[in-house]
């Protein structure tokens, strides 16, 4: 048996994303946010359809493995698709062209994000982190009137292809100690005793972990975010920073905990230091910025930090931690973005000081940006604090303390400039001239819908928690 | 019952939020009737409150999360004992004052009241919360609404002031929050009641860092010297009913998590650090006696005065017995009272005069008999008066603390002094002496709400200087059971 099925969500959504395509080419004349919608709705079939996967056990000649934890992913990355679709669809329409391609590339780029989640062999998982890695080159430079889109693309093209190479090398090196590069036999091998080579496989670990922190932007490796965060079309940037990210984790911890869960004592030391360099600077840097897209490239850099704690702390809590902040994560970036996208379709600004007293021209909008923005800062009964407590609470029980002690503090260091952005919209008064702004009903909706996600996952986080132990328990 | 009175005051501000904004004079309405009725719940469970049974009451269970791994879960755990119910009663209390002290607030009336009730319900959360978690999920609660209270409806430099508060408190919470992981996976479990049962025993932590980490959260509330400098800016750019609500409740947060969690759950370690927490109150109650001295604006006269009279609930707490405790929780309720209402009639003349500048008031006992007589009562009760509320924290934490620290307590006593001194020469300089011209058009106090505000403190505070049984047989109630265990 080939288990063809397994890929049969994949092969739909690439069907999909090529029909999107075609769409445009066809028929020119289409409404470009009518294709926003369409994505958006087909994102959410293959959504409602993959959900029949739950609690399904299956692999792709040991290639591509169907759990809990790939459908947890897929239904992440799809639903996030989906959402930003709807947000891409007016500026879409108004600011770039070729929008069949924009959207297809979108749906393109969720089956790189599944497939890193779902691969359970070197290579495949490479090819997947490529295929994601290749839309967001094109979707980064997508804005062509925009210098800064064309520039932020080359950048991110070449850190993001000299960190593939590091991560290719790195996969070399493991393939040379191990013999193999499926990660159920890399563990066999490990538990086996590899003797003399133990050097080499450290070097293999330095490498593999430079080429994942640079793709999730763990600092040093960071130094592409703010900038491939600032040039790209808003959408995007969100894209990179919930899909991209979220998908990085996935194969991180897939990787560490089915292959390298032998030799934790090797590398724990190098992830908890990344984690700790990036919970301090991430926050640190994000302070004096005054663009909302490279404080918001920050503060991911930051959550990025947190994250990591769970890979150092590698457990089923850590692990179950993790998959319940990346989804209050998503959650609440998605409000935040969305909020934005809205702000910049009404105005066009996108500096910090440009959201002087929206909380009169905008009360909901307002809102809505300040539970996110409270969320990503870790307040009390918002989804940020209970994800990030039961992440460190988990970190805490598995020796790192000072480790969640970093945590703790540098998020409360962050709620000051999450807090200067709520400043402008709530103290400050808007400028001469600035009257109320206009949201589309839609992205309203959505953003309500956002808004209680966050304070529900904040309140009653059981149900996310769940899926998320019953996605992990495979792992371990 | 509890619960309900936790929650009243946030589904008071739900009620204001859906209330047109056609109707401004429906919030302050609605935020009166419920911190009324929040006050009354407050006050039956004061009473109710069984003084026989050691333990807490009213208490409410509930497994709010439970997250199935290694046995960690979020607990919805409240009761109250006698401290608790004591520090409740004067926050809802001093609640209904300061609805009363804004009737008049004209910018954004609803943001102002939604925002006042959020901190009711956060505060009252920390004073009946029985698991750590819970207990630092609503201490972080007033954060942000305190933060846009003062940068919106404040006066003067108000946006660094409030910028300055936040980032004080942040900075202690987050110490506390190590402080309280550290803790909770020391003793195995987040519930204050079952670790004061057993106790903690030395763990890969060393307790000395565990107790340092939750105390300096603590400090900064409070705020003991030298944390103590956010609290005259922020005091002195607040809105009236603010600088109520911080000054009588807020930072009895501070003394609150000190006597709880410190020395209810750490008795040991306290027993270490008696002498430097006696010495740091002692340099707090004359330094900032000493400081009040020289202050000209009202506001900060009276924010200054408050760190001098937060030092005498460190000496207390650092006596570490029974007696000094008591004093300690006394000393937070009458001075919650005491300077709570001194902040009431320091807005009643702004609200006139437009000024706090000392120098250029005078002799505005002519135009307002009844503000003078008020603000001299709150006046004379800060600087002990015996009788009136102040004296009796004051006598009671230093009987508990002479005969541990003889010398130190000697020298705080010079700080009630002080207090005489500064008290007596402001309303000399406001009230008495030749009345000033530009000031001849001003009248008394008018309006019910101004009336009953001072009437209810003035009441409350004589009250509690005559009879102060009732509410020390109270205090005793809680302090009892920690008492016991500092051995």
């Amino acid at each position: 048996m080939n288990h063809y099925e397994v890929l049969a969500p994949e092969l739909v959504l690439l069907g999909l994303a090529f029909a999107l395509v075609t769409l445009e080419l066809l028929f020119p004349q289409l409404r470009k946010d009518l294709v926003a919608y369409l994505t958006a709705a087909s994102a959410i079939g293959v959504l409602v359809a993959s959900a029949f996967f739950a609690n399904r056990s299956d692999s792709f000649k040991d290639l591509i493995q169907l759990d809990n934890y790939t459908t947890f992913f897929r239904i992440l990355f799809l639903g996030t698709a989906a959402l930003l679709a709807i947000a891409s669809a007016h500026l879409v329409r108004d600011k770039l062209s070729n929008a069949g391609e924009y959207y297809g590339l979108l749906l393109l780029g969720v089956i790189g994000a599944t497939y890193m989640a779902a691969a359970s062999e070197l290579l495949t998982a490479y090819i997947a982190l490529e295929l994601l890695n290749f839309t967001l080159y094109v979707l980064v430079s997508f804005d062509r009137k925009d210098p800064r889109s064309g520039e932020a693309g080359l950048k991110y093209i070449l850190l993001s292809a000299f960190a593939s190479a590091l991560l290719l090398f790195g996969i070399s090196f493991i393939f040379g100690v191990t013999g193999t590069t499926s990660y159920a036999g890399i563990r066999h091998a490990l538990e086996a005793g590899i003797g003399e080579y133990r050097g080499t496989l450290v070097v293999g670990l330095v490498l593999l972990l430079t080429g994942l922190g640079f793709k999730v932007a763990a600092v040093p490796f960071h130094m592409w975010t703010p900038d491939a965060y600032e040039g790209a079309p808003l959408p995007v940037t969100a894209y990179i920073s919930i899909v991209a990210k979220a998908a990085g984790f996935a194969l991180f911890l897939r990787l560490f905990s089915q292959a390298f869960m032998p030799v934790i004592s090797d590398w724990r030391w190098m992830v908890a230091l990344l984690a700790a360099l990036t919970m301090v600077f991430g926050n640190l840097i994000a302070l004096q910025q005054v663009n909302i897209k490279r404080l918001l490239a920050y503060s991911s850099i930051s959550q990025v930090g947190y994250m990591l704690i769970a890979i150092a702390a590698l457990s089923h809590d850590s692990a179950t931690a993790l998959l319940l902040h990346l989804g209050g994560y998503a959650i609440t970036n998605l409000a935040a973005f969305i909020a934005i996208i809205a702000f910049y379709n009404a105005t066009g600004g996108e500096e910090i000081r440009d959201f002087r007293g929206l909380a009169e021209r905008h009360a909901g909008l307002a809102m809505t940006l300040t539970i996110a923005l409270f969320s990503l800062a870790g307040m009390p009964l918002f989804a940020g604090f209970m994800t990030k407590f039961i992440l460190f609470q988990a970190a805490a029980q598995h020796g790192l303390l000072w480790l969640s002690a970093f945590g703790v503090v540098t998020s409360m260091i962050s709620l000051y400039y999450y807090l200067m952005v709520i400043r402008q919209m709530y103290v400050l008064k808007p400028r001469d001239g600035d009257g109320r702004l206009r949201v589309p009903l839609l992205t309203s909706a959505v953003l309500v819908v956002l808004a209680l996600g966050i304070f529900f996952v904040g309140i009653w986080p059981t149900p996310l928690f769940r899926a998320a132990a019953s996605a992990t328990r495979l792992l371990f | 019952m509890l619960t309900i009175a936790i929650f009243l005051p946030t589904l008071a501000a739900l009620v204001i939020a859906l209330t047109p904004r056609s109707r401004p004079d429906l919030p302050r309405a609605i935020a009166l009737v419920f911190s009324l009725v929040v006050l009354a719940l407050a006050a039956i469970m004061f009473v109710s409150l069984d003084r026989g049974f050691q333990g807490f009451q009213f208490t409410n269970h509930v497994t709010w999360v439970r997250t199935s791994l290694g046995g960690f879960s979020f607990q919805y755990y409240v009761g109250l004992d006698g401290i608790s119910a004591a520090l409740v009663l004067l926050t809802a209390f001093l609640n209904v004052v300061a609805v009363l002290v804004s009737w008049g607030i004209a910018l954004r009336p609803k943001e102002y009241f939604i925002w006042l009730l959020v901190i009711e319900s956060g505060v009252l959360g920390v004073f009946s919360s029985l698991d750590l978690l819970l207990f630092f999920l609503f201490w972080e609660v007033e954060l942000v609404p305190m933060y846009l209270l003062i940068s919106i409806w404040g006066s003067g430099r108000k946006e660094y002031s409030a910028t300055k508060f936040v980032l004080y408190t942040v900075a202690g919470s987050s110490f506390m929050i190590v402080g309280i992981l550290a803790l909770g996976f020391t003793a195995h479990t987040f519930e204050i009641p079952e670790i004061m049962r057993n106790g903690v025993r030395e763990a890969a932590i060393p307790l000395g860092f565990i107790f340092f980490a939750l105390f300096s959260g603590f400090a900064v509330k409070l705020p003991m010297f030298p944390l103590h400098t956010w609290l005259p800016d922020a005091h002195t750019d607040a809105p009236t009913a603010v600088s109520v609500i911080l000054a009588g409740a807020l930072l009895k947060m501070g003394g609150y998590g000190i006597i709880r969690l410190c020395v209810g759950l750490l008795p040991q370690t306290a027993h270490d650090w008696g002498l430097a927490i006696t010495l740091l109150g002692a340099i707090g109650v004359v330094y900032g006696a000493l400081v009040t001295l020289r202050q000209t604006d009202l506001k900060r006269l009276i924010a200054y005065s408050s760190v001098s009279h937060m030092g005498f609930v460190l000496i207390g707490v650092g006596a570490l017995g029974q007696l000094g405790l008591t004093g300690a929780t006394v000393q937070m309720v009458t001075h919650g009272l005491v300077t709570g209402m001194l902040f009431v009639m320091v807005g009643l003349v702004y609200e006139r005069t437009h000024t706090r500048q000392i120098p250029e008031l005078g002799g505005l006992a002519r135009q307002m008999p009844w503000i003078a007589a008020a603000f001299v009562v709150a006046g004379v009760a800060s600087l002990g008066l015996p009788m009136l509320a102040g004296f009796v924290g004051e006598v009671v934490v230093f009987l508990g603390a002479f005969s541990k620290y003889a010398a130190t307590t000697i020298v705080a006593v010079s700080g009630v002094v002080l207090a005489a001194g500064y008290i007596l020469w402001m309303l000399q300089r406001v009230f008495f002496g030749p009345p000033k011209e530009q000031w001849a058009h001003l009248g008394d106090a008018r309006h019910w709400s101004e009336w009953l505000a001072m009437g209810a403190m003035t009441a409350s505070i004589v009250a509690v200087g005559i009879y102060p049984q009732w509410i020390i047989d109270a205090i005793d109630h809680g302090v009892v059971p920690i008492a016991s265990r500092l051995g």
